[in-house]
Formats: structure tokens, C-alpha cells, sequence
């Protein structure tokens, strides 16, 4: 990430929405316009490396159900929720299948799981 | 014909009657949930997005996580459930759900949001590939990002009002993450194409008029409407339910009971709730209510609860002052440190910081014993609800 960059950004931890410019100073991070810590805890993670949940569906095998909702089990890169994106549309799921079972383990080594968020029946 | 016979009916098996059913249960009482979809869960199941469960649960779940959850306390519970069931009209109690309203009918291309939801995340259909999302609901902020990630381009958010109609969290996360631009005090005040969509024409208003001058084009296939929620309410309506022209859902006392012995109302056919878990909770009371109706529990004396200053609606409309509850309210504003003041015959009863209030976002109050211990109540007493 280019340093010296300077971010506009609305705090999202709670309702409030603060509005929050956070910039690179002296090799810290500075976050201003927070009205309170988790304000500056966010600002500095999103500034750094931001993350989000990915959820999405993949393709199955079944015309009653043709999809399978899933979704991270933590929050990844920013960066790479598009090659993500990719491999998710590429797979097709056999049914049935449970809540909770992981259709990719450990995604690129980041500790991450892509899990199947709904149970789906297999064919009658 | 089957006949079954059961203390309580629960019509609709979506978050809250699941949750109504489980406290009925609970207490001993039989209960059917009748539900016209194949499956439990109602809006959730299309829901797949995060955001659910962190009251119910403690966790944050995506809609079809949370309504499994629910699914598996409705087996424990014993509950009988007859799915692809539909009532058609109500001998006995009601629960529902959501309409999306649109202006209209037009050109192929124009969707609500929450069918385009549907079509995508559940028949795995990709309605558009050029978007335009008119309102700024949360459903049209949340299928923003979800089109973006099926390949689809949103090209913007038109919202009439000067602030957006969804939370901050769906601003941030579905627009701003995709440089998707939000055209505050904007309107689509033309749409062209023969067969289908081919382009709108974006005005900002000007004292409140569109101004043609400064009107530009938006190429684009596909429209979707996210310009609210309102209750569907047709069977309670035939019912013969009263309806408040605030809510568009029933009119209920402190025991979630509507104009009709007997029947409850409770979830997004009462008043359209932003969280599933404020739903359930509030079902969960809905079923308590309906168990001690049953018991011939009831109250001695109830208070009518009145909208006042910057408030939309409280919903119940009435408390029993012997055992106050929870109640919901939304907001006519938007401000910061705002505060919700209670009054009694034009006496402050109750005072609440509310740190950031705005019409998205719904507020709930619980009233306890305390605070109703010191009201002198006269026969035509109102409590009014006030945010200043
Ligand atoms: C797009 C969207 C995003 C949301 N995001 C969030 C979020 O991030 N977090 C959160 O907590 N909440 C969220 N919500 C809100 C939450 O999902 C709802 O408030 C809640 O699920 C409503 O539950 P319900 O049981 O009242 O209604 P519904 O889920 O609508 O259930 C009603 C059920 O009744 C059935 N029914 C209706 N009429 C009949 C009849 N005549 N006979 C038989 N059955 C009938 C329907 O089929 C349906 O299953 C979101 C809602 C939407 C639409
Ligand atoms: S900085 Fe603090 S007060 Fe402001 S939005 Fe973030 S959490 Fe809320």
C-alpha cells in the first residue's frame, strides 16, 4: 500500500457514522474527525488493510435448489475477495449438503474457510 | 380435508413466527406454524448477505444461518409446521410479510430490489447487467454490492431525499468500497427504451423541482426500486383487522393483540423491523401474550401510547401500566444526542439519551415498573413519545 496516501472514511462501529480523514505522519498513522477509540482502531485498520466478510452463492446441481448460499468465516483482504469471487462462480456443489461444511479450507493460507450457510436436501 | 385443532395458530414461518411459536411451545401450549413457501425462514432465506443474529445469537450470521438456528429450536420445541401451506383467510390468528412497492408498470428491466434479491440469490438468475438503483434502501444498497460481485456494473444510487434512507455500515460497505456514486436530492425523472430499460434520465431538485438544465443520462438495462417496505396485509385487512395508516399494519394494544380477539400480530406485518432479531424478540413477547390470553390474563388497564414531536410511530400503540414493555418507535429525523422524553398528561415521565437517531434505524425503549410507579393516570391519560 503507497503511504502518504490520505483516506476520507466514514466510521462505521457504531450508528454515529463519524466522518474521519486518516493520514501517514511521522511513520504513525493518524486518524482525525473520531469522536471515540474504536473510531481510531477502525480508521487505522482500514487505512492499512482494509477487510471484509465475502457472501455469495455457488452454483449446485439441483433445479429445485440451483443455489448455494456461502460465506467467509472471517473477514479477508479487500484485494482478494475478486480472485475469490472467481473461484466461487467457477464451482458447482453436489447435494445435499450441510450448514457449516467448508467447500474451500484455509483460502491462500489465510486462515479462512468458505462454508456453505444453508442446508440443502439432496434429490428426493 | 384435514381438521387440526391447536391453541395457536402461527401464520407465517418467517424469523418472528418461528420465534412466537418457540415461546408457545415453551409454555406448554400446542402450536402449528402454517407457511406458504416450501421451506421455513420467509426473507431471510434470500438474505445471504452478514448482519444477523449478533442479539438472538451473539454472533453474526447471514439470513439463512439465522433461520436455521431458529428451524432447529422450532423441531426441539415440537412444533407441527405444514409448509406449502397458504391461509387463505383467518378464523384464527395472523402473521406475514413484506410487500415492495413500485410505482407502476414499465419497460422490461425494471425490478424491485427485493425481487432482483430473489432471482440472484436464489434461482441463481442475473437480471441486468447495467444498473441503476433508484432509493436508497438498504435492500438496493445491499443488491448494489451484490450485482458488482456478479460481474453486473452499477453505475449509481438515486435517492430524493438530502440523506440516505439505509444504514451507514451498507453505505460504506456496498457503495463507497465500488466508487458507486450516491445522487442525494436526485430523481429519475425520465426512463427511455422500447422493450426494455435503455437509459435514465438523473435531475437533482432544486427547491424541490428537478431541474432540467443540470439533468444528465445514465446508460442502462436494468432499473431496480428499493423505496421501502410495507406490510402486506391483505388477510388481516379481510379479517376485518383495523390498520394503521402510519404502519400500514394492524393496530395493536399492550398485548400485541389486534382489534380482534384472538388474533396477534407481530414481525414485519405489524411494522417493517431493519433487524430479524428485534422481530423475533418482539414475536417472542407476541407468543407470551397470546399464551396468557388464552389463561384469561389480562389487563386491568391500558394506557394509549402517542406519537409526539420528530416520531413516525410506537409500535404497540398502548401499555398496561401494571406491567410495562418493550415498544418500538422510529424517528421523523436524523440528529446526534438527541433526547426521547416521555410525558404523561403533559408531565415528563421518562427522559433517554439517544446518542445518534435516524428514520433507518429503529429505537426501542423498555419500560420498567419504576418508571411507571410515580404516574398518576386520569381515565383519558396518554403517554406521548417525543425525540427532540
Ligand atoms: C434485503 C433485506 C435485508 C435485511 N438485512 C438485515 C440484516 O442485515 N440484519 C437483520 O437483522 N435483519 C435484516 N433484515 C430484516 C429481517 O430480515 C426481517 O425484519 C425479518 O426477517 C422479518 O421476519 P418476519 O417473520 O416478520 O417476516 P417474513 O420473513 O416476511 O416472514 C413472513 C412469512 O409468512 C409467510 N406468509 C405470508 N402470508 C402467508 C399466508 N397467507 N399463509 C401462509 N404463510 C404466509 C411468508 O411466506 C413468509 O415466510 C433485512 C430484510 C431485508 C428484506
Ligand atoms: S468514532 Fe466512535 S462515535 Fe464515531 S462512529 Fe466510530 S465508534 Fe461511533
Amino acid at each position: 500500500m503507497s503511504a502518504a496516501e490520505t483516506k476520507e472514511m466514514i466510521c462505521i462501529s457504531c450508528p454515529i457514522g463519524c466522518r474521519m480523514t486518516v493520514y501517514e505522519e511521522n511513520g504513525s498513522i493518524v486518524v482525525k474527525g473520531n469522536k471515540c477509540g474504536r473510531g481510531k482502531v477502525y480508521g487505522e485498520e482500514e487505512y492499512l488493510a482494509p477487510k471484509r466478510m465475502v457472501t455469495c452463492t455457488v452454483a449446485t446441481d439441483s433445479e429445485e435448489f440451483p443455489r448455494l448460499p456461502v460465506r467467509t468465516t472471517a473477514s479477508i483482504p479487500k484485494e482478494t475477495i475478486d480472485e475469490l469471487l472467481q473461484e466461487l462462480y467457477s464451482m458447482k456443489i453436489t447435494l445435499p449438503v450441510k450448514r457449516g461444511s467448508s467447500l474451500i479450507e484455509n483460502y491462500h493460507d489465510t486462515g479462512v474457510d468458505i462454508i456453505a450457510t444453508m442446508t440443502l436436501p439432496g434429490r428426493a | 380435508m384435514q381438521e387440526r385443532t391447536y391453541d395457536v395458530a402461527v401464520i407465517g414461518g418467517g424469523a418472528a413466527g418461528m420465534a412466537a411459536a418457540v415461546e408457545v411451545r415453551r409454555q406448554g401450549l400446542s402450536c402449528a406454524i402454517v407457511e406458504r413457501e416450501n421451506q421455513l425462514g420467509g426473507i431471510l432465506m434470500q438474505c445471504i448477505h452478514n448482519g444477523f443474529g449478533v442479539q438472538e445469537f451473539k454472533q453474526e450470521l447471514s439470513g439463512p444461518e439465522f433461520a436455521e438456528e431458529f428451524m432447529d429450536l422450532v423441531a426441539d420445541a415440537n412444533t407441527d409446521v405444514f409448509l406449502s401451506t397458504t391461509v387463505d383467510s383467518i378464523e384464527e390468528s395472523e402473521h406475514g410479510k413484506e410487500l415492495f412497492c413500485s410505482p407502476g408498470t414499465r419497460p422490461a428491466g425494471v425490478f424491485t430490489a427485493g425481487l432482483a434479491q430473489r432471482l440472484v440469490n436464489v434461482e441463481g438468475y442475473i437480471p441486468g447487467k447495467n444498473v441503476v438503483i433508484v432509493g436508497s434502501g438498504d435492500i438496493g444498497l445491499i443488491m448494489a454490492r451484490r450485482m458488482t460481485w456478479v460481474g453486473a456494473k452499477v453505475h449509481g444510487v438515486v435517492e430524493i431525499q438530502p440523506y440516505p434512507a439505509g444504514l451507514t455500515r451498507n453505505i460504506v460497505q456496498c457503495l463507497n468500497d465500488f466508487k458507486i456514486p450516491l445522487y442525494l436530492s436526485h430523481v429519475v425523472s425520465r426512463i427511455d427504451g422500447q422493450n426494455r430499460v435503455e437509459k435514465v434520465t438523473v435531475s437533482p431538485l432544486v427547491n424541490g423541482i428537478p431541474d432540467e438544465e443540470q439533468s444528465f443520462e445514465i446508460p442502462c438495462d436494468t432499473l431496480l426500486l428499493s423505496v421501502g417496505l410495507v406490510p402486506e396485509n391483505e388477510l388481516s385487512e379481510n379479517a376485518g383487522v383495523d390498520i394503521s395508516p402510519i404502519t400500514s399494519g394492524a393496530v395493536v394494544d399492550s398485548t400485541m393483540m389486534t382489534s380482534i380477539p384472538g388474533i396477534f400480530s407481530c414481525g414485519n406485518v405489524l411494522h417493517v423491523h431493519d433487524l430479524a432479531d428485534y422481530a423475533a424478540e418482539e414475536a417472542r413477547r407476541t407468543g407470551a401474550y397470546a399464551v396468557a390470553w388464552i389463561q384469561n390474563k389480562k389487563p386491568n388497564r391500558q394506557v394509549r401510547i402517542k406519537a409526539g414531536a420528530n416520531v413516525r410511530y410506537v409500535s404497540p400503540g398502548m401499555i398496561n401500566p401494571e406491567s410495562p414493555d418493550k415498544m418500538y418507535l422510529r424517528t421523523l429525523i436524523v440528529k446526534n444526542n438527541a433526547q426521547l422524553v416521555m410525558k404523561v398528561n403533559n408531565t415528563i415521565v421518562k427522559e433517554k439519551k439517544l446518542s445518534h437517531v435516524q428514520p433507518s434505524e429503529m429505537v426501542s425503549v423498555k419500560l420498567t415498573p419504576k418508571d411507571v410507579e410515580n404516574w398518576t393516570l386520569e381515565p383519558d391519560s396518554i403517554l406521548e413519545v417525543s425525540v427532540q
